[in-house]
């Protein structure tokens, strides 16, 4: 039980830090979020010109749920490579914590952190577009939302090891694999258009789901209980994917210290 | 001030050390309880560029150090000064051999030994953006610390240091090298390590700051029980601050004595000025500027 306390304490380091940052970079985050709002209004914009209230609806989810989930993913894969970019690294590793306690921080933040981000960029799309929520199950939509923040957690630890591993093309493999999971998951379109072997991929990256069961509540007004098809996806990759990412990443740590990988200069 | 200065976390069983009087030279040290740092044929090896050449930076290192001592690990670059560190921070694993902090072994009882050291590097590693407080209460917090008393224990270490409080609220990335490392120091002192590892903490310091920094460490040393692992390339410095000097060369300790009788075995045995510089010649067969790591210099990506 202390230990927990002990463990639970040390993770709001994190938390404080991260929210630190974002403080002090300030700057950068503004122009991210105008950019973020930019995009999503862009993609949603196509919908308006068509006068197909279905499309807009279509384009605002995916814009605004993409968002979110790429948000709490790129912040927790890129935990070792900020750290790397800022030279911390080895202080935040020798400190006697617990790599559960510090993903714990790292994702709570990013989850905060996502959710205020994709709220902004919501309300400039609300005011900009009259959406038609009359069908909306909102209940579905949280749902979705919770799942696929689980999975992308477990996805985005399994993807953090990169940067401990390869100690320069890992942060470019991470923003890689976010590209792909853009481009598979059906974010603006439906997966039918993709050629066969990119529908297969699609099958592995959780947004899918999440974009599946948030439109099927959102514009449909399906509940949880028929979207079920996507549910059990969602939950088995949340399961698997954290408590593997956690192992995995505990493994890619011992072979970077045996290999010299943290910090090799100074 | 606490940190370091305050009164140790283990080994309650043994005599305190006896206040230290103000020579180094007739310091008296326990010899017996245990050490607080043990290490046994340490080995470590990288596999370093493209063709994986095997480096070996650490070779069966042996050493033995009491609480309350001031270690000095005096090699040129690339001698492997850092890479001893690491292993001892827990941040490379060893190929071979054991280490023992306070009896803890490193490897069995890892969080143990972490909560019993720090370290400071050559580099200050620091939230560059972040200003020192946000960067001690981050530290603080990572070692179960309260971050209120945090700030307080830090405002003091770094008034000794020379920086008022009123730096400590603009980013880091605004102060002198000399500045950042001394709050380096603070951030180490913060979390009372019993063992205490310092990196090269002088090295590429303006005068002023590498002589606040060498009387701070001494301050630690006559004052209260710090028990201090230094390395550096500096003669001068581990003549002045070290109880005991063991000489790196290529990853092996080439000998281990006090300062003093470094000085009288070159002059008796070698013949030579009783000098630091003669004492590293003697026992490396090179100069101190000589730099060991260009050879080695590739690129790690892998
Ligand atoms: N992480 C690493 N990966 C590969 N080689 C390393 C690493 N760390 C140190 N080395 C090599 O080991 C040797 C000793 O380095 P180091 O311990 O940094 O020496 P010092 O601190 O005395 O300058 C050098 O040849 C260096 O290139
Ligand atoms: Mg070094």
């Amino acid at each position: 039980m202390t230990l927990m306390t002990r463990e639970l304490k040390a993770s709001f380091a994190f938390v404080e830090r991260n929210f630190n940052l974002t403080k002090r970079y300030w700057g950068w985050e503004v122009a991210f979020l105008v950019y973020a709002v930019a995009g999503a209004l862009a993609v949603s914009l196509i919908g308006a010109g068509q006068n197909d209230t279905r499309l807009l609806l279509t384009l605002v989810i995916g814009a605004v749920f993409w968002n979110y989930l790429s948000v709490v993913f790129s912040f927790i894969a890129e935990t070792v490579s900020w750290e790397r970019w800022e030279g911390t690294l080895e202080y935040t590793f020798m400190a006697p914590v617990r790599r559960y306690a510090q993903m714990l921080g790292s994702t709570l933040y990013a989850v905060i952190f996502g959710f205020v981000h994709t709220v902004v960029v919501l309300v400039v799309l609300a005011l900009f577009f009259e959406l038609d929520l009359s069908q909306a199950n909102f209940g579905t939509a949280a749902v979705f939302m919770v799942l696929g923040s689980v999975s992308f957690i477990g996805i985005g630890i399994m993807t953090a090891i990169l940067p401990l591993m390869y100690v320069e093309r890992g942060a470019q493999m991470t923003f890689v694999l976010q590209s792909v999971l853009l481009l598979i998951s059906g974010v603006y379109y439906s997966i039918d258009v993709l050629p066969g072997w990119m529908q297969v991929a699609s099958n592995f990256s959780p947004a899918t789901y999440v974009l599946d069961g948030v439109r099927a509540g959102l514009i449909d007004g399906v509940g949880t209980a028929d979207l079920l098809r996507d549910v059990w996806p969602l939950a088995l990759m949340g399961i698997v994917f954290i408590p593997l990412g956690l192992w995995a990443f505990g493994r890619a740590e011992r072979y970077a210290k045996r290999t010299g990988k943290l910090k090799r200069v100074g | 001030m606490t940190g370091l200065l305050q009164e140790p976390k283990t080994e309650p069983m043994r005599a305190p050390v006896p206040a230290a009087p103000p020579s180094r030279t007739r310091r008296t040290l326990p010899e017996d309880g245990v050490p607080a740092l043990l290490v046994e044929h340490v080995t470590k090896q990288f596999l370093v560029g493209r063709k994986r050449k095997p480096v070996t930076a650490v070779k069966d290192i042996s050493l033995r150090i009491r609480r309350g001592e001031i270690y000095g690990v005096l090699g040129a670059n690339g001698s492997g000064k850092s890479t001893f560190i690491r292993l001892v921070s827990t941040l490379l694993t060893l190929d071979t051999g054991k280490v023992e902090v306070f009896g803890h072994d490193i490897e069995r009882d890892e969080m143990a030994v972490k909560r019993l050291i720090n370290r400071v590097s050559v580099d200050a590693a620091f939230f560059k953006k972040l200003s020192p407080f946000e960067n001690l209460a981050y530290a603080a917090r990572l070692y179960g610390m309260d971050p209120k008393s945090a700030r307080q224990q830090a405002i003091a270490i770094l008034a000794r240091l020379g920086i008022s409080e009123k730096r400590l609220g603009r980013p880091l990335e605004q102060m002198s090298r000399g500045m950042q490392q001394k709050v380096a120091i603070a951030r180490a002192l913060l979390t009372s390590p019993t063992l205490l590892l310092l990196d090269e903490p002088t090295t590429g310091l303006d005068p002023r700051s590498k002589l606040d920094v060498q009387s701070f460490i001494e301050d630690l040393r006559d004052g209260h029980d710090a028990t201090i692992v230094l390395t550096t390339h500096d003669l001068a410095e581990a003549d002045r601050l070290c109880d005991r000097i063991a000489i790196i060369n290529d990853g092996r300790i080439v000998v281990e004595e006090t300062p003093e009788a470094l000085k009288v075995l070159v002059a008796e045995r070698h013949g030579q000025e009783p000098t630091m510089e003669s004492v590293f010649m003697t026992f490396t067969g090179r100069s101190l500027d000589d730099d060991l790591d260009n050879e080695n210099d590739e690129n790690d990506e892998g």
